[in-house]
């Protein structure tokens, strides 16, 4: 089974290619990248004025199986993803049960192998049930294949475990992925402090809430001379906060999302509940921190903090719905339509923030990532000059939480190709979810 | 005629539809106490009164508005309803809408609530309270005693004194108070001033600054009940620096007016004898909340956007 990819340009960070080639693709496996490759193929696949880059990687995707079933599932989240061009996702823990053993970590590797169209890495809780009380069998999940600890949708109250864990997490080899977030602070709060939120008469989530803990947890990281990531950065003071410890030679990272480069909190002026997420959108000044330090390589992984959540769950009262939005079939076209039209990042750094820094960020850069001879064929085709209309029923997620609909945006994913299997082709998935 | 389907706020409203409920509230006044002036204007009008949160005044005065005005008039009574069992408030609201309920008046401690209620409905929805955000008709019946007493707006000062971050009394004052033209300002320790400076209203920390030269002072009520945590160290050193007595109101104007929305923590916003005294207009405030919502109702069941 050979596939070629012809006249596409190929994007590959890692090398730091950007150059219209050919790409043959032999029994799953990338066998020449090379230009005018003449080689007889089963399929060929014209990718003329398209960019083909590695199959796009999430590291914070809520798969919600097992336990919240009704919201998504990871038949469907990988589907999603799929359609969104991502060949690679790291799934949070905060399933029910939490994931939080070697058990739980196998269970989803299966489910995925059996039931997902791309590759799923789980990521294990650093306490037991997220209780913030006993470290989880962190060894026992790394060797059974979890790809990172995190606390997932809270942080770890106690400094005095969280700096264990980081210590013990280290003899594994895999990052703390930390959701920065200081509870007291945000005081039931719903939506970014500010002027909207004051016209709005909602609680607001303060700047401070976030970065308290980014400072906290660097400092940990630090001293524990561990893997540190930061998640959905918000604030332009928690960009400051790693910018010191970067300049300063700290291994740490940090992640935005797609929706906080992109929305600002004023654009909340009703009840809406899919407006609401955790973080929250933040202040103008905010995005263009953001966008900043995306341009700047202070944030080098765009994630998307996939949050699926059913109608109910958001059509209610807007202090009691749910924090979240899903993201994964809107992070591209966001990612070319702001940072890219908007001259904040150029394709290739556009692309290495979703595919080789964040596997290099794991630690799976030996595998996945980049277009490399010899290796899994993960590829991904995009039309960056695409434009459409979001549609959220179009969505292959379960949930259809999202503030983007009817939001005018360029660049479409084409072709997901994982394992050299095609599994979205002409933006539609090949196999659709009996 | 309000040509509007429901009352969420004062913020989203025009000073011309606050003047014409004030001109109407006026007309309907008298009939509170003279029974014989009583018309059934909007009689076949149902009323379901929702309220996810206590009150006495509020939901006492909008059932007695209802009925002087010939409506039939039914709280729901949330505690001991469908809400128990789980059922969602727009499950809940499209449940009345469907039993012809034109009219639904609720007070829930989430901000917006009213708002998603009224999405969904058919019916009018009228905001009696929603988390710290609204009480438009509380603030109506401020700016009609206001007006009852001082005759004009334009330029009038207020101090509004308090746990002004939790309130929705002054948040409804503000956006009212300012679109006629009146010089806000909000007092209160530090920490319950919240972001209201963000409102673009004038706030301070310093009581006797804020009453300085005030036409009104409005206490407000320490709202223990939301506060998830601690604002200030304890209520005698509330009353001592924040509390309104005699001598702070020796820096407002004479005929100063005493205004409150209640219930009040006698002798700890206000002092006893400042509650009772001859600038209050405390129990006047009540009485005219009645008039302002026959008024409403009158003018939203005749707008007839239903």
């Amino acid at each position: 089974m050979k596939i070629l990819i012809q006249n596409g340009q190929v994007i590959d960070p890692a090398s730091q290619t950007n150059e219209i080639m050919d790409i043959l693709i032999e029994n799953s496996i990338i066998s020449k990248i090379e230009k005018n490759i003449t080689d007889k193929a089963d399929t060929i696949i014209n990718a003329e004025g398209n960019w083909v880059t590695p199959g796009l990687i999430d590291v914070h995707v809520h798969l919600r199986e097992p336990g919240y079933e009704y919201k998504e599932t990871i038949a469907t989240g990988t589907r999603s993803a799929a359609k969104g061009g991502f060949t690679t996702i790291c799934c949070m823990p905060n399933t029910s049960p939490v994931c939080d053993s070697d058990i739980m970590v196998e269970y989803i590797k299966l489910k995925a192998q059996r039931e997902g169209v791309i590759h799923v890495l789980p990521i294990g809780a650093i306490t037991k049930g997220q209780n913030g009380e006993e470290l989880s069998n962190i060894g026992k999940m790394a060797k059974a294949g979890a790809c990172a600890i995190s606390e997932d949708g809270k942080s770890v109250p106690s400094s005095g475990l969280l700096k264990t864990a980081m210590k013990y997490a280290k003899m594994f080899d895999i990052p703390v992925l930390s959701h920065c977030e200081d509870i007291a602070l945000v005081a039931g709060g719903s939506m970014n402090a500010g002027a909207s939120a004051q016209l709005l008469g909602l609680k607001g989530i303060s700047n401070d809430s976030e970065e308290v803990i980014v400072a906290r947890d660097v400092i940990l990281a630090k001293s524990t001379n561990s893997k540190l990531h930061i998640c959905h950065m918000s604030t332009k003071g928690s960009i400051e906060i790693v910018k010191q410890a970067k300049l300063a030679g700290q291994n740490v990272t940090a992640e935005a999302t797609p929706h906080h480069f992109t929305l600002s909190d004023d654009f909340i002026t009703d009840y809406d509940g899919n407006t609401k997420m955790n973080p929250p959108l933040r202040s103008k000044e905010d995005i263009l921190a953001i966008r900043q330090a995306l341009k700047d390589n202070i944030i080098e992984v765009i994630a998307t903090d996939h949050a699926p959540h059913s109608v109910d769950e958001k059509n209610c009262e807007y202090e009691k719905a749910a924090f979240g939005i899903v993201g994964l079939e809107t992070a591209l076209s966001l990612g070319i339509t702001i940072l890219v039209e908007e001259g904040w990042l150029t394709p290739i750094e556009l692309i290495a923030k979703m595919t080789w820094n964040p596997a290099k960020m794991l630690g799976i850069d030996d595998y996945a990532g980049t277009l490399s001879i010899g290796k899994s064929a993960d590829i991904t085709i995009i039309n960056p000059n695409e434009t459409y209309k979001v549609n959220p029923n179009t969505f292959a997620s379960k949930s259809k939480n999202t503030p983007f609909g009817g939001f005018d945006v360029k660049g479409k994913v084409l072709y997901t190709i994982v394992d050299g299997n095609i599994v979205v082709a002409n933006g539609e998935l090949v196999e659709e979810l009996a | 005629m309000l040509n509007k389907k429901d009352i969420l706020g004062l913020k989203d409203m025009t000073k011309e539809e606050i003047l014409e409920i004030l001109k109407t509230a006026k007309e309907l006044k008298t009939r509170i106490d003279d029974s014989s002036k009583r018309i059934d204007e909007i009689k076949g009008c149902s009323i379901v009164s929702l309220f996810y949160e206590n009150s006495t005044r509020t939901k006492t005065s909008f059932s007695l508005a209802g009925k002087y005005l010939g409506a039939t008039v039914q709280d729901l009574g949330v505690g001991t309803s469908s809400v128990k069992k789980g059922e969602s408030l727009i499950d809940t609201g499209k449940t009345l809408d469907q039993m012809g309920v034109k009219v639904m008046i609720m007070r829930h401690s989430m901000t917006g609530a009213p708002h998603i209620l009224a999405k969904n409905v058919s019916a009018h929805v009228i905001n009696a309270g929603d988390g710290s955000n609204e009480h438009p008709t509380q603030a109506l019946l401020d700016l009609f005693t206001i007006l009852e007493y001082k005759k004009y707006f334009e330029g009038l000062k207020i101090a509004i004194i308090g746990d002004i971050s939790h309130s929705r009394v002054a948040r409804s004052n503000v956006f009212g108070l300012s679109k006629l033209g009146v010089n806000v300002t909000l007092a209160g320790p530090s920490t319950l001033l919240g972001s209201s400076g963000l409102l673009g209203v004038k706030t301070t920390p310093d009581i006797k600054e804020a009453v300085k030269d005030a036409d009104i002072v409005m206490g407000l009520r320490i709202q223990f009940e939301r506060q998830k945590t601690t604002s200030f160290p304890d209520l005698s050193e509330y009353r001592e620096l924040f509390g309104i007595n005699k001598e702070i109101l020796k820096y407002a104007k004479k005929d100063v007016l005493i205004m409150h929305p209640g219930p009040v923590n006698r002798g700890i916003e206000l002092s006893t004898d400042i509650i009772d005294g001859k600038n209050s207009v405390i129990n006047i405030q009540v009485k005219n909340g009645v008039a302002v919502r026959m008024a409403i109702l009158k003018l939203l069941y005749q707008g007839g956007t239903i």
